[in-house]
């Protein structure tokens, strides 16, 4: 048993058990593992989404760090506020601040905030969770849904093969803004992410952190898979792992190419590609971003 | 002789602001408010007000960065108009549920479409749902009087509510008046620094926004009733306190202008009693027992105050720069609510005028008194032009 006292150190619980989360959420412990990096001296604004909604249902709140639940656009601006008010009075030497929600709240809805709050240079971390559609509200397609996936919104039908459109990078536009650090990760190596949250909030200024959290309700995966999914995701060169930091790239290799099918076929949002010889066209696009990825970023090393 | 300077309003309302004290200011441009803005970054630029002063992209984000500044614990200041006050909306419900007292003024600008950037009172009155406290100026030195109110009513641990001081655009801030404006150790002694009750902070975690289930959302609705209830005495005591710390009258939930002894009494916001008192006057002159009633708190609307005041009337005309679109006045509704099913049971009558900047003349005025002394009107327009267009609509 470790004691209360050694967990503490760790910060281990800062994002405290009890909550509602779903078994196996990717998302529940990517942000318990960005508070263990980020320690207590932080403020985390949270956007209306599954986060926030198992996390803080009153009369009990799971989080053992200040933190403000506001709307679902303006988590971006509401934290430049409570920036800008830690910076006149004093506090700014002392205190973080992270702006966190859903890939929903970040490529979507929220991006002209996210956008402001980049460009006027707040000193705040944003972290989006990238569970690549909209989880609480039952699965609905958003601008982060992967190509061809099946959700609520974007399904497979006589005339649809799912998604329409590949995933929005939203990585590439936060480094348009030209911010001093950029960087995605997966819960699937919580090493890296820990890494990568040290790494950001040891920069003054606007960062960009992207977070790959699979979804077990939403991806149709079983819950003791998360992990596995996150990996494959990343082996596949589907999710590469990578950060920029003062214009310099740096990607996590992959020790060899792992062909896209691994990962899709077991999840249930792909499954309308398989068992029919026509679908092979789709699996072969996917295939191709996924070398891209290994290409540009220079995934594998030669 | 006169006591202060010849300003135009929004650089009094700026200046006024400014001797608030604020830490964060945020706002985004939209004409006629654009003005207070500006000044404000000027002041703060020349290093005469110490605040954070952030350029948004746009009003929803405006709102959202005093709202997180607020949550710090620091006082705060926004203003906007028309579409930005609408885009703000989602936030300006937000602020008032999460018990933020932020202050703001709201200059008052029609609603598009088609677009028109003049005033009447469309903008604020939407938001009269939203949980803040809303104060309707009649001219530039009120509005900057009720900014100075505004913060302390919202700030008192009383209330804990936000508070949206409105006045008319084009006709208050970009007009040239003496405004008498104290000095920061006047305000400083009567508005004391804000003490939060709840904030963000380290070492005092709290989680603030949760989210509440149909077990304790109705609760939350009911506290902000009650104390917007309990509100209008503080507004009330904060108006004597104005009173007696800077010499000058400030009126309150009203102001009644030769009411006492009236049978018809005039109900109007903002700017246009200027010109009913005049009209109130000359019906004086000619033997007619008129009277207006200026309202200023429109929110808590203070229907016990406004029935002793209004009950020995036999007219009430409701003259207001604002429609429910399908239904009256929002003005006028409210106050057919005090008097149903009481004692006293004036004729009331409920007129549309000054939409999208259209002047409000003496003779309209005049009119319309005549007409409600007559017969009850519902959301009747005044001022209409024969326009052609409107054949089809009257034929």
């Amino acid at each position: 048993m470790v004691k209360v006292e050694e967990r503490d150190k760790f910060n281990d619980h800062l994002l405290a058990s009890g909550h509602t989360a779903c078994p196996g959420c990717g998302q529940s412990l990517a942000a318990r593992l960005v508070l263990r990096a980020a320690g207590r001296n932080v403020m985390v604004v949270n956007s209306t989404g599954c986060l926030e909604v198992f996390s803080s249902k009153y009369p009990e709140s799971a989080w053992e760090v200040p933190w403000i639940h506001s709307l679902f656009e303006n988590t971006s601006a509401v934290a430049a506020g409570i920036e800008a008010a830690l910076k006149i009075t004093g506090q700014l030497d002392r205190v973080r601040v992270i702006a966190q929600g859903g890939d929903g709240s970040t490529a979507d809805i929220g991006l002209g905030a996210i956008s402001g709050m980049l460009e006027r240079g707040h000193d705040v971390l944003y972290i989006c969770y990238d569970n690549e559609a909209y989880m609480n509200t039952g699965i609905q397609r958003s601008g982060s849904t992967p190509y061809y996936a099946r959700t609520t919104t974007s399904p497979p039908g006589k005339v649809s093969r799912g998604n329409w459109r590949p995933k929005k990078d939203v990585p590439q536009i936060a480094l348009a803004h030209g911010i001093p650090y950029v960087a995605v990760a997966s819960v699937g190596y919580p090493m890296d992410l820990d890494r990568k949250v040290r790494k950001a909030l040891s920069i003054r200024g606007p960062k960009y952190v992207q977070i790959h959290v699979p979804c077990p309700l939403g991806w149709g995966t079983a819950p003791e898979r998360t992990i596995d999914f996150a990996r494959l995701a990343v082996l596949t060169g589907l999710y590469p792992l990578y950060e920029v930091e003062n214009g310099e790239l740096r990607a996590l290799k992959i020790p060899k190419k792992v062909p896209v099918e691994e990962y899709l076929k077991e999840q249930v949002r792909f499954r309308h590609l398989f068992g029919k010889e026509d679908r092979k066209k789709e699996i072969a696009e996917i295939q191709g971003i996924a070398d891209q990825n290994i290409e540009k970023f220079g995934l594998i090393v030669k | 002789m006169v006591k202060g300077r010849m300003l135009q309003g929004a650089r009094a309302m700026a200046e006024m602001c400014a001797l608030c004290r604020p830490k964060v200011i945020s706002a985004y441009p939209i004409t006629p408010q654009t003005l207070i803005v500006e000044e404000l970054s000027q002041i703060v630029a020349d290093g005469d007000l110490e605040a954070e002063f952030i350029n948004v992209e746009g009003e929803h984000s405006a709102a959202s960065v005093v709202l997180g500044a607020a949550a710090v614990g620091v006082r705060v200041f926004t203003c906007s108009s028309s579409q930005g006050l609408l885009l703000m909306s989602e936030v300006i419900f937000n602020i008032a549920g999460m018990r933020l007292p932020v202050v703001m003024i709201c200059v008052n600008r029609s609603v598009s479409a088609p677009l028109n950037i003049w005033n009447d009172q469309q903008d604020s009155i939407i938001m009269r749902d939203s949980g803040w406290i809303q104060l309707y100026a009649e001219n530039n030195q009120e509005t900057c009087d009720l900014l100075l109110q505004a913060h302390k009513i919202a700030e008192d641990h009383r209330v804990m509510l936000p508070a949206m001081v409105c006045c008319d655009g084009y006709v208050l801030p970009h007009a040239y008046e003496i405004v008498d404006l104290p000095s920061q150790a006047e305000v400083d002694a009567f508005l004391p620094s804000y003490d939060p009750i709840y904030k963000l902070d380290i070492d005092n975690p709290t989680t603030m926004g949760a989210f509440a289930d149909p077990e304790k959302y109705m609760e939350t609705r009911y506290m902000i009733q009650e104390t917007m209830k309990k509100s209008l005495s503080v507004i009330e005591e904060v108006a004597r306190d104005f009173g007696s710390s800077f010499g000058r009258s400030s009126y309150g939930l009203f102001e009644k202008y030769r009411v006492d002894d009236a049978s018809t009494v005039v109900v109007a916001l903002g700017s246009m009693a200027g010109t009913i008192k005049d009209v109130v006057d000359e019906l004086r002159d000619q033997g007619e027992k008129v009277g207006i009633l200026r309202l200023i708190c429109y929110r808590p609307f203070p229907k016990e105050a406004l029935y002793e005041a209004l009950s020995a009337a036999e007219n009430i005309v409701i003259m207001e720069k604002d429609i429910s679109l399908g239904g009256s006045g929002a003005v006028a509704t409210d106050m057919r609510a005090v008097f149903y099913g009481r004692e006293a049971c004036p004729r009331i009558s409920g007129f549309i005028l000054g939409l999208g900047g259209r002047d409000i003349t003496v003779d309209d005025i005049k009119t319309t008194i005549s007409k409600a002394q007559h017969q009850v009107a519902d959301a009747d327009f005044v001022g209409l032009k024969e326009d052609l267009e409107l054949e089809g609509i009257n034929g």
